[in-house]
């Protein structure tokens, strides 16, 4: 094939070039390049290779934080995603119920992600939070997130699902809609039960937008920040401290800028590696052979 | 099996309908025979659908009773009526394969393994679909899909009557073909009530022994293909079926001769009697091929003139003016065409009178 004489279009192509260089590429360069080095002061470092990650990979305080950050994120999943799809079930499906019950179940969505923590700090405070006050002095159960490890979790999970089952929700209202009506005639003319139709029906024809909520909540409850850290700023002792918590605490708080580096890399291969593997898995379910 | 009947049944598809035009369905008033292959045609919007799912029970009628053998099931949902469905695009329960997609209507009645097995292998041998039995329904092709929904429609073997929502519309041409003949074949070995709605004139025809043309949600006339094509109660009728339709002049009466802007067209004396005394606007109707051509004039003639002729291979369409109006005739391929002023012949017997749309008779 001759060779185009004229390459001027390449130029067109420059500006996604910068684009994509300004956002992904520079900045992860620049995180590579700390990983590798030990900084001393600006302008003096000393390349030390995979040293820093051999010590993060063997700092206890982050194989804790790991295994609390799987924890969190399996439950949010097992929360989040049946709940969500309750909550879509039986939302209305016409009249003036549907736009009502889309702005109420969307409001926890555009409160700033800080807002909610201090929200939630406000909630559950035993003298004038209203459910603090009330599981103290009402229900007579002594709960205190400050103070006990349980009651921080169950605060945190709280308001994580609060915060979050509304986008389960809308993804899965939205695939619901989309089923054709000739799909739930067709289940009534064949005598299908409420549970066989959502389970042959509704579920399958989902599976989309499941996926898509799916691993929307498993990346964003993995690299939950602001709110956890607004509302326990990672404890009682270590108890709520996530891994991005305690992240910034080395990058940030002790300037421990390569480990810190090395951490975020390794954060961000977990992520990535699971998005993948769940994104695969998700695929597959409901496309193999039956017997 | 079972004997369905209509009692003059309407619906509104909303919840305060004012004056007639409201009305999904006008009124319907009709009794279907245990075992008759029947076909509701009619075009798009005019309510066949809303007249099925009456039947079916997926929807509740505003007005009127539905009865099964003679009972009345207005109010049971389609699950208690013991009646099946096949809609116009296909409905899969794409996690299933195809062999448990054909047993779920049989295994939600509690119906036993054995028997459920050889039903779904009946069925599917009818419908050539043995060799995807075990397959995953969602991979197939469009019309495999649309045979898994008519074998859903076929499993169960006690039903009352089966519907059939345009069930050939996602197939191509060739293969509607062979899946109407097999619908025939099925419905001739299992005399079970079919009612098969279509906007395809040639799939009503073919299929059914009786045929009901709908019309703005009404059934305007139930007969056999040859009473709609000969004899059309209204002038939809004669316009929807037969192609090119039904072509009508308007015109007045004097004596038992039509006049149509000063051409006379000699009538049976009996209807134009009956003409005199009808109200409303009157037409004349005649079918394309009834209509004749002549070069040179005789008695009773019109004269016309030729705008057009089409060659369709086995006849000929020709377009003519009489009058100021368009008028189509079939001619046989044989028979030449003469060119410019022509004299047209309407034989009494196959010239109809209208008033109002309806036939005078």
């Amino acid at each position: 094939m001759e060779k185009w004489p004229n390459n001027k279009a390449w130029f067109l192509v420059i500006p996604v070039f910068v684009i994509v260089a300004f956002s992904a590429f520079i900045p992860l360069m620049t995180v590579i390049n700390y990983s590798l080095q030990d900084i001393l002061a600006p302008g003096q470092s000393v390349f030390v290779g995979t040293e820093w990650y051999k010590e993060i990979l063997s700092d206890y305080r982050l194989h804790e934080a790991l295994w609390r950050q799987f924890l969190f994120s399996g439950l949010v999943l097992l929360i989040e995603m049946p709940l969500g799809i309750l909550i879509a079930l039986a939302m209305p499906k016409r009249g003036w119920g549907v736009p009502a019950s889309l702005v109420t179940i969307a409001l926890p969505l555009l409160i700033p992600w800080n807002t909610i923590g201090t929200i939630w700090i406000i909630f559950t405070r035993p003298d004038i939070g209203l459910f603090g006050f009330g599981m103290n002095n009402l229900l007579g159960i002594p709960f205190d997130h400050t103070a006990s490890s349980l009651d921080a979790w169950i605060t945190v999970m709280l308001m994580e699902v609060w915060h979050w089952t509304p986008l389960v929700a809308l993804l899965a209202y939205a695939g619901l809609r989309a089923i054709p009506e000739a799909y739930y005639q067709a289940a009534r003319i064949d005598g299908a039960s409420a549970w066989s139709t959502f389970f042959y029906i509704q579920l399958p024809k989902m599976r989309g937008v499941l996926t898509i909520a799916f691993l929307l909540r498993f990346m964003d409850s993995f690299l939950i920040y602001a709110e956890p850290f607004v509302l326990t700023g990672g404890g009682p002792g270590n108890s709520t401290t996530f891994l991005s918590i305690y992240l910034v605490k080395i990058a940030l708080l002790q300037f421990d800028l390569g480990p810190g580096a090395a951490f975020s890399l390794i954060y961000f291969v977990i992520v990535l590696s699971f998005s993948f593997i769940f994104y695969q898995a998700l695929l597959r379910v409901g496309k193999g052979e039956t017997v | 099996m079972a004997r369905i009947e209509l009692n003059e049944i309407a619906h509104s598809y909303m919840a305060k309908p004012k004056g007639e035009s409201d009305y999904a369905l006008k009124r319907i008033h009709n009794v279907w025979d245990d075992g008759s292959a029947f076909a509701l045609l009619g075009p798009s919007g005019c309510g066949k659908t809303t007249l099925l799912n009456i039947i079916s029970g997926l929807i509740t009628p505003s007005k009127g009773r539905v009865l099964y053998d003679g009972k009345d099931v207005t109010e049971l949902p389609p699950e208690k009526r013991n009646i099946a469905q096949v809609f116009q695009f296909p409905v899969l329960y794409d996690t299933m394969s195809v062999f448990n997609n054909l047993a779920f209507p049989l295994r939600n009645r509690g119906i036993h393994e054995t028997q459920v097995k050889k039903r779904v292998l009946e069925v599917a041998e009818a419908l050539d679909l043995t060799p995807f039995l075990n397959m995953r329904a969602a991979g197939l092709a469009a019309d495999a899909k649309q045979k898994i929904s008519l074998g859903r429609g076929l499993v169960r073997s006690n039903v009352a009557a089966i519907l059939f929502d345009e069930p050939l519309t996602v197939i191509d041409p060739q293969m509607k073909w062979d899946l109407r003949r097999k619908l025939k074949e099925i419905h001739e070995q299992l005399m079970q009530t079919f009612i098969y709605v279509t906007h395809d004139q040639v799939e009503a025809l073919t299929f059914a022994d009786q045929v009901g043309v709908m019309f703005e949600g009404e059934i305007v006339q139930i007969g056999s293909p040859q009473d709609l094509f000969e004899k059309p109660e209204h002038r939809f009728v004669g316009y929807f079926i037969g192609s090119p339709g039904m072509n009508f002049l308007e015109c007045t009466l004097e004596g038992n001769v039509a006049r149509v802007d000063g051409a006379g067209i000699v009538l049976d004396e009996q209807i134009a009697a009956k003409g005199h005394r009808a109200r409303g606007k009157l037409e004349l109707g005649i079918r394309p091929i009834y209509l004749e051509i002549h070069a040179e004039s005789a008695n009773g003639m019109v004269p016309a003139d030729v705008r057009a002729v089409e060659d369709l291979g086995s006849y000929k369409i020709v377009t003519l003016t009489l009058a100021g109006k368009t008028l189509k005739a079939n001619l046989p391929e044989d028979q030449p065409v003469p060119e410019g002023q022509v004299w047209l012949g309407f034989p009494p017997q196959w010239t109809k009178l209208f008033a109002d749309g309806w036939l005078i008779k």
